[in-house]
């Protein structure tokens, strides 16, 4: 007890919760901050080393670092990386283009309040709580080429069935079908999280001015929804950008007999579980992650860009 | 009920520490002395999905009973082990004392990372356990620069199903050569157009194992005797034809690039194809009339002769073996004593499990539930049977990759010269860079 009394204990107690108190957003932060930095870092760091040497089989067979050697094989290498590159971008586009447009539509319908609404809601979010492992199973049998239900489907109006998920041509189309039918609503969501923030005012005085209900939406809806659109375009942009359960689920290791969906994630996974190039394999994610990173560091910039 | 003293208490509080003291210590892993007890050790098994891993799975308390030591499976399917053993034994885990593996495609691999242990001394040591009763084809695919680095525990090869009743209907006999199967399969075909002659595997890396029996039959091989690629021969390139011409000129129905057994099997089992030539340790999922509508159609025969004969593989197709860098090593080699013992391998046959030991085929009542078609299409099978179905290498997967491509071009009715070519060139390549 007697130590609580000495002054200079008191002192430097102050001092220290003075200090804290100043700070404290930091110490409450910190362990999170320390936890995640680790958690990313580890892994990161890990993979960066790797992608300098020459590992394979086992990382616990002996490896020599080779430089840049696994960067250049990956980029110069045009049968499995350059198409995977393409193919990543086609899916994400495609997919997030659809989801843009189907999302705002849904959204601009569930805006105003209307009888069953909930129930309608509900519905619309059913894909989106399904794990993409099953979702990618049920795909893959409703678009089976000779006993799934959408080609007996299509035979009821005369269509003749289609390969669907079995010819290369389609596969990746079909799947980012099955991705917008998924996350559609998610954009939505978000969309009409959008709308319902939007202040009345804006519209009611382009109503006085005389547009008309789309004018009102291009000229006053999308430019006030502009951030959240790009917040709605990043979030599902780079969830997009690494698919892979509904990939794999579907067309399996290497993207199917043909590599036709073999985005950068289904060739990453190829590389490391099935062929075991564990140098190649981490150059090839690295390069990924810089790519996610450049997209994000464009939007964000676009973002900007716009708010000033 | 309360304790009423302190000393009461005090004992009984140091009696929970002491107890749960030793438990802790029994079960975290600690090594028997050199075999003379396990009693209270932990086993972590990994294993497939399997007919075999089931059955094993109620024979378990026996074992726990018998030796006082404790079981903890986990299993999962064959893919997902895969990827399993890529990250735990990479890593080093201890987690893993035995693991279920394919010898074919992993030993070499394995092996040569040092995942598995060394058990030339403990299976060469036992004379009641007997190593020398398993097949010599199986048995060597397990062992690795002279060392036994896993016991098989089940063994396949190629056999050929059949539909009894539409051959009957068609007036044909049970195909014998190549040739007869072909006709066969165009025969019923245009007999039933709305059942294909013959289906079987297609996507490129699953098409190669069931592909060998074609190709050794053919006259060819994988890589020949230099080490180099053989599948550009012209016995190669007419069996990659013939395989490829099978699947695709006798059906018309539009054809899965990507199937495996499972969805091979599932168009046989829902009456719509004459002949497929597969595993035959997965015979039951044809003759058990909750899997197949033609379960009662079922006919067994043994692979068709081609120019080199009739050649399937007989193979073991998964093996026991313990992880290098377990702690519990003599546990783990008790476990696989006891889960390929005779007394195991004779009561998995009798469900259906085919092991590799010679004694139990030699055993009236090992197979005395299995189609007498079967049993003897094994036989015959197993006596000319070849002691691997795709190229022995270290990246077994990638060289699957690269041999399956002609496949896929022969059934997508290819140029498959051209495809031949190229895969040629690349397994070429392949196999100097596996070797180093």
């Amino acid at each position: 007890m007697t130590a609580l009394r000495d002054p200079e204990v008191v002192g430097a107690r102050e001092r220290f919760s003075r200090w804290a108190n100043r700070h404290r957003k930091w110490l409450f932060a910190g362990p999170s901050i320390i936890f995640t930095a680790l958690l990313l870092a580890i892994p990161l760091g890990w993979t960066l080393f790797l992608s300098f040497t020459d590992a394979k089989r086992s990382v616990r067979r002996k490896f020599d670092f080779n430089g840049l050697d696994n960067y250049v094989e990956a980029l110069t290498d045009t049968e499995r990386f350059w198409p995977a590159v393409w193919r990543t971008f086609a899916f994400t586009g495609g997919a997030l283009f659809f989801e843009l447009i189907l999302g705002m539509i849904i959204a601009l319908l569930l805006w105003k309040p209307f009888r069953g609404q909930g129930v309608v809601r509900t519905i619309i979010l059913l894909p989106l709580v399904a794990t993409p492992v099953a979702v990618g199973m049920m795909w893959r049998l409703l678009f089976e080429p000779n006993i799934g239900f959408v080609n007996e489907m299509l035979s009821w109006v005369g269509i003749p069935p289609q390969p669907w998920l079995a010819d290369p041509a389609t596969s990746l189309a079909t799947l980012t079908f099955v991705d917008i039918w998924q996350w559609t609503p998610m954009v939505a969501l978000i969309l009409l999280a959008g709308l319902t923030g939007l202040s009345d005012e804006p519209q009611e005085a382009a109503k006085v001015d005389g547009a008309n209900g789309w004018q009102r939406f291009w000229y006053v809806t999308v430019p006030l929804m502009r951030p959240v659109i790009i917040a709605a375009v990043l979030l599902r942009g780079i969830d997009a950008l690494k698919t892979f359960d509904i990939l794999y689920a579907t067309k399996g290791k290497g993207g199917g007999a043909f590599h036709d969906v073999e985005t950068l994630n289904v060739y990453a996974y190829g590389l490391s579980f099935d062929y075991n190039e564990y140098g190649l394999a981490s150059a090839v994610l690295i390069l990924f992650f810089l790519l996610i990173l450049g997209v994000i560091w464009v939007l964000q910039m676009q973002r900007k860009g716009k708010d000033s | 009920m309360k304790y009423r003293s302190k000393t009461a208490r005090f004992v009984a509080a140091a009696t929970t520490a002491v107890v749960a003291g030793t438990l802790v210590s029994c079960s975290s892993g600690s090594e028997p002395d050199g075999g003379e007890g396990i009693e209270g050790t932990t086993i972590r098994v990994t294993l497939a999905n399997h007919v075999w891993t089931e059955t094993l799975k109620d024979l378990i308390p026996e074992f726990e009973e018998e030796t006082g030591a404790k079981v903890e499976i986990s299993q999962l399917a064959e893919d997902q082990l895969s990827d399993q053993y890529n990250v735990k034994l990479n890593a080093g885990t201890d987690e893993i004392d035995v693991l279920m593996y394919r010898p074919l495609q992993e030993n070499k691999l394995f092996a040569s990372n040092g995942y598995l242990s060394d058990i030339t001394e403990q299976v060469e040591g036992d004379t009641d356990w007997d190593w020398s009763d398993f097949q010599s084809g199986p048995a060597s695919l397990t062992t690795y620069e002279e060392a036994v680095v896993g016991v098989p525990i089940i063994t396949e090869r190629t056999v050929l199903y059949y539909r009894k009743d539409l051959l009957e209907e068609a007036g044909l006999e049970v195909p014998t050569t190549l040739e007869e199967l072909d006709a066969a399969a165009a025969a019923i075909h245009a007999l039933h157009p709305e059942v294909a002659g013959y289906i079987g595997r297609t996507g490129k890396s699953a098409a190669v194992t069931q592909f060998s029996a074609f190709l050794f039959s053919s006259g060819g091989q994988w890589i020949d005797e230099d080490g180099k690629s053989a599948i550009d021969s012209e016995e190669a390139r007419g069996a990659y034809q013939y395989y490829g011409d099978l699947i695709s000129n006798h059906t018309d129905a539009t054809i899965n690039p990507e199937m495996s057994w499972p969805e091979a099997f599932a168009v046989f089992q829902q009456g719509q194809a004459a002949f497929i030539a597969d595993a035959d340790s997965l015979y039951k999922n044809m003759t058990d009339p909750s899997q197949s509508t033609v379960a009662d159609q079922v006919g067994f025969a043994a692979f068709p002769e081609g120019e080199a004969g009739s050649k399937p593989y007989n193979v073991a197709a998964w093996a026991l073996a313990i992880n290098e860098t377990s702690a519990n090593q003599e546990a783990a080699w008790q476990f696989i004593k006891w889960a390929t013992s005779k007394e195991i391998t004779l009561e998995m046959s009798t469900l259906g499990v085919m092991g590799a030991r010679t004694s139990v085929w030699d055993d009236a009542d090992a197979t005395a539930e299995y189609p007498a078609e079967l049993v003897e299409a094994i036989k015959i099978n197993g006596e000319n049977g070849v002691g691997e179905d795709r190229p022995l290498v270290i990246q077994v997967a990638e060289a699957r990759e690269i041999v399956g491509e002609p496949i896929v071009a022969a059934i997508a009715g290819g140029d498959v010269d051209a495809a031949v070519e190229s895969a040629n060139k690349a397994f070429d390549e392949f196999l100097l860079e596996d070797a180093e």
